[in-house]
């Protein structure tokens, strides 16, 4: 059982001719996971007697492991989090992502850890435990979808599901090495995630190639009745079925269009990742894509208006947390000293900081200043993107301006932790589909990022380029040397 | 009174009034409304406000809100949408209360309220949906505890313009609202149980003075009798602060029924921000003009225009078309027997007078009332016809009630067909003034009151079943031929 598992591609054809059964796949998970965790602390929670599978063997993902992150509900199952204020708290149902999964024939194993509340860029703010790189234990993995992108980045499982509110499902992948997809917002149901901004949140697949994206979006893409924001009708053409949407990933680049607004990036990425990218926009250019340059003078705003916005919804959305129906309790004289007393304890700094940056902006007297006019911002910011995509294809630029940073090195500086966000709020402000996938390996052996952004409902177009740039990438020969602990094993 | 408290002040009172909707399910999940359920047992993941559940909104809650609306003439926003009033409170699962805040569903419009001195329309500011919130039940001085059952319970907020001056006005008002909400099958209007909750603000000021006094706000108006009691209080304390010269201060004051007084919630200092926000869970509520038609079409005549149309159109008194425009059941009931051809004004006679009588006698709703509009309409026809008595149909009536028979086959049956025989009465006649010989003396002697109490013996004597009018002119040319004698 040496190197990476396989992916979900590889797996369904290996369950399909019968040469491994569902509990045997779960069984090696299980065995990696065992000998990874010591180093990479991944999980919150493993199962010990995996489900069987449900529904007949030609579900679509049949058979196939993959975890949850820790803030996505799951019948009988804790649903804390990694805060303090959730602490004990179990979900009495299942959200609609879980559902879908296991109605495909997916089998869970585990939940991921993550930053408290999905707050946080580096997966150092969870309680039971901070998750490392799986390229470098001394680095952060990203976050706040922590533990999923290490746990899929270090091969362990051939997929799991995160959550993207800022970037916290593209930001660890392109620390971690995996594929992260940010579907657009109102594809995948909400319903089952605990929510930090409930404009922004969206669920999506970390896993280690496109094709297995791909695989795993079309399970969970659709209309839900449970969410009222999810697209009613399927933007696919009629008669579009999975088989040839998946033959479409594979068309070439010849004749596609790839925007690159170089004002944007000016003095935000390091050298390699500058370099890194100019050498894939070359390949692509090579393979018969079209570059062109285009300006989004407002993506520029766009941390600053997600600070507002982001944190205007969590300080509402954290509101039920008030430790009176679930979770930590507290005793007070009266209600109001209750909730006082366990949100001052339960809640981590991180949240207490953003939940007050919230209430303020949009306290009376504030609100015009402050949380009206960036949502103005973020409405021509929409704007000035499906524009750009009326002229290009997709948007590329790299995930994030440097690689996986060291562990600790910005506990104490909250606006330069924000400052790793700046590459991937824009897709979130917009609602706009983005995809990072890895291209290669820095000289410090730490992954390098792509970042693609395509037409709103546009996931299949989005999943053809980057499918594309995998082709040449190749980046699975690297994960061959991974090994627990960070030796090549 | 015309919003005078004395010669000096003038009240202006505003309603904001929350209608509890009657759809089947909650507004935003599926769990069913059930007022009298046990606690507790109406409730599911999204009404509990439980981490990762979203709220889906119930049409049903949109088109009842819309025939109130409608009904009032107010302007639908075609565009409507959701707001979040963020603020702790343990009966608010969520943290926030999800409320229609800058975009509600309707705008404008007006209450049209009878009033002694005639019609008036009184303007509305403003319709929007809401949740309402769980139910905290305080047992002695046991811990307080919550029931979830009427949490996510739709409610429209009807918010009236600050165009009342007396607890009069304010209790008609809100008389004709409970009518038109029960009327449209809007809500049942309970006030007791809850069903309509008002809120008041009042404000006094100098009448000549030319801005209004400090507004108060009153909670915990639970009946409208309390409305009345509470605003006469609060305008009398307001009135005899400002005559001392002092200053009404902006607060939130509640009403003990009990003790007949308004007391200080919180004052404005301490209120809170709701640092409202729009809704991301939920999308923009469009209407088609198409879904607007459908529902004006379904609307109902509201019961101020069949209240004119039956005093005008078909001459009824209009006492008795109050009260057949208080329940819908009860016009559609009295439309239903004219509608068979009986005169109106005897069909509203007796629907008002015996169909009443005897649905309160038996309990039960109009729905349920057992003799139906044909069947009595079968009676009336035989009374119209002179074939029965007025007594011998009430009797009748009684017995259809208990029975599936027709008025004809009852009559005959009871034998109450009316005495036709003129030998016969006159039989009857004569033998009640014979019986009677010294009140017929003191009747000659110019007690002529007692002719009635002579009518009323032949009455009795013919089981009811002769024509009162008919015995009434036989005594008295009896009685006078006798004097003569
Ligand atoms: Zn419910």
């Amino acid at each position: 059982m040496k190197g990476p598992a396989p992916g979900v591609e590889e797996l369904r054809e290996l369950l399909r001719q019968g040469r491994r059964t569902p509990s045997e796949l779960v069984a090696e998970v299980l065995r990696r996971a065992r000998a990874w965790e010591p180093h990479l602390g991944a999980f919150q929670e493993l199962v010990t007697s995996p489900p069987e599978p449900q529904g007949a063997s030609d579900g679509l993902l049949w058979g196939i492991p993959y975890a949850l992150k820790a803030n996505i509900a799951q019948r009988g199952h804790r649903l804390d989090c990694e805060s303090r204020l959730l602490a004990g708290h179990v979900a009495p149902y299942d959200a609609t992502v879980q559902s879908r999964l296991e109605g495909a024939g997916a089998v869970c194993v585990g939940r991921t850890r993550m930053d408290e509340f999905a707050m946080g860029s580096s997966g150092e703010w969870a309680t039971s435990g901070s998750t490392a790189n799986p390229w470098d234990p001394d680095r952060v993995p990203g976050g706040s979808s922590s533990g999923s992108a290490a746990a899929v980045g270090a091969g362990v499982l051939p997929f799991a599901l995160g959550s993207d509110t800022g970037g916290s499902i593209r930001q660890p992948a392109a620390f971690c090495g995996c594929v992260g997809l940010k579907p657009t917002w109102g594809r995948v149901s909400r319903y089952g995630l605990v929510a930090f901004a409930s404009s922004l949140d969206q669920i999506g697949p970390l896993t280690r190639t496109v094709r297995d994206a791909a695989l795993v979006s079309s399970t969970l893409m659709g209309f839900d009745p449970r969410d009222a924001t999810t697209l009613r009708d399927s933007p696919e053409k009629e008669g579009e079925d999975l088989d040839a949407l998946l033959a479409g990933l594979e068309r070439g680049l010849e004749g596609t269009t790839v925007g690159v607004p170089w004002d944007l990036l000016a003095g935000r990425l390091s050298e390699e990742v500058e370099i890194e990218f100019r050498r894939v926009l070359g390949e692509m250019e090579a393979r018969g894509a079209r570059l062109v340059e285009l300006r989004l003078p407002l993506a520029r705003h766009a941390l600053a208006v997600y600070a507002v916005v982001a944190n205007a919804e969590a300080s509402s959305n954290l509101a039920r947390f008030d430790g009176l129906r679930w979770g930590r309790t507290a005793a007070g004289a009266d209600h109001r000293e209750s909730i006082r007393r366990a949100r001052a304890e339960g809640f981590g700094e991180e949240v207490k900081l953003r939940i007050l940056l919230g209430t303020f902006v949009l306290s009376a007297g504030y609100h015009e200043a402050y949380y009206q006019r960036a949502q103005r911002i973020r409405r021509a910011m929409a704007r000035e993107a499906d524009e750009a995509l009326g002229h290009c294809d997709v948007l590329a630029w790299p995930t994030t301006g440097e690689t996986a940073f060291g562990r600790g090195e910005r506990l104490d500086d909250p606006l330069h932790m924000y400052d790793s966000d700046f590459l991937t709020v824009q897709a979130n402000l917009t609602g706009l589909p983005a995809i990072a996938l890895p291209t290669g390996l820095s000289r410090e052996g730490l992954p390098f990022s792509l970042q693609l952004t395509g037409r709103r409902w546009g996931e299949w177009e989005l999943l053809r380029v980057a499918r594309q740039v995998e082709l040449f990438c190749d980046f699975e020969r690297h994960r061959a040397s991974l090994g627990p602990g960070g030796d090549a094993s | 009174m015309n919003g005078r408290v004395d010669d000096s002040f003038t009240a202006v009172i505003g309603l904001e009034v929350h209608v509890q909707l009657q759809t089947r399910s909650k507004i935003f999940c599926a769990c069913e409304l059930d007022p009298h359920a046990a606690p507790n047992t109406r409730v599911c993941p999204v009404c509990l406000g439980q981490p990762g559940t979203l709220p889906v909104l119930n049409r049903q809650a949109v088109r009842l809100a819309l025939r109130l609306a409608l009904a009032c003439g107010c302007e639908i926003a075609p565009l409507s949408s959701f707001a979040r009033k963020n603020y702790f409170y343990p009966d608010l699962p969520k943290g926030y209360q999800i409320t229609q805040y800058a975009f509600p569903l309707a705008r404008g419009g007006a209450l049209e309220v009878d009033t002694p001195g005639g019609t008036r329309r009184f303007p509305l500011e403003r319709m929007h949906l809401e949740e309402d919130a769980a139910r905290l039940v305080h047992e002695g001085k046991g811990p307080v505890r919550i029931d979830f059952n009427r949490c996510g319970t739709p409610l429209v907020e009807v918010v009236g313009a600050p165009a009342l001056h007396t607890p009069e006005e304010a209790a008609a008002y809100l008389r004709a609202l409970r009518r038109l909400v029960r009327w449209l099958g809007v809500s049942d209007g309970n006030m007791e149980e809850g069903s309509l909750r008002c809120d008041a603000n009042v404000s006094v000021a100098p009448t000549l003075a030319d801005r209004p006094g400090r507004r108060v706000e009153l909670k915990n108006l639970n009946s409208i009798s309390g409305v009345r009691a509470a605003l006469h209080h609060e305008i009398a304390r307001q009135t005899e602060v400002l005559r001392r010269g002092g200053r009404v201060e902006f607060e939130t004051r509640s009403f003990d029924a009990a003790a007949g007084v308004t007391r200080p919630m919180r004052s404005k200092e301490e209120a809170s921000d709701y640092r409202y926000f729009p809704e991301p869970d939920l999308p923009v509520v469009e209407l088609s003009p198409s879904e607007l038609e459908d529902i004006g079409a379904l609307l109902p005549e509201l019961p101020l225009d069949l209240h004119r149309r039956l005093v005008r159109q078909w001459g009824i008194s209009a006492e008795e078309a109050e009260v057949l425009v208080e329940e819908r059941a009860l016009a559609e009931y009295f439309q239903a027997v004219v509608a068979e051809g009986i005169d109106p004004p005897l069909a509203a006679h007796w629907v008002v007078g015996e169909v009443l009588h005897l649905r309160k006698e038996r309990g039960g709703s109009m729905e349920s009332f057992p003799v139906e509009p044909r069947r009595i309409a079968g009676l009336l026809r035989m009374l119209e016809r002179r074939e029965i008595s007025t007594a011998a149909a009430k009797k009748v009536l009684v017995h259809m009630a208990a029975t599936a028979d027709e008025a004809s086959s009852l009559v005959r049956r009871m034998g109450l067909q009316l005495l036709d025989d003129e030998g016969e009465l006159e039989h009857l006649v004569d033998a009640v003034l014979l019986e009677n010989e010294g009140l017929v003396e003191k009747y000659r002697k110019g007690k002529g009151g007692l002719a009635g109490y002579f009518v009323g013996q032949v009455m009795q004597a013919s089981g009811g079943r002769a024509d009162p009018q008919r015995v009434e002119a036989m005594v008295r040319r009896r009685l006078d031929e006798g004097g003569r004698q």
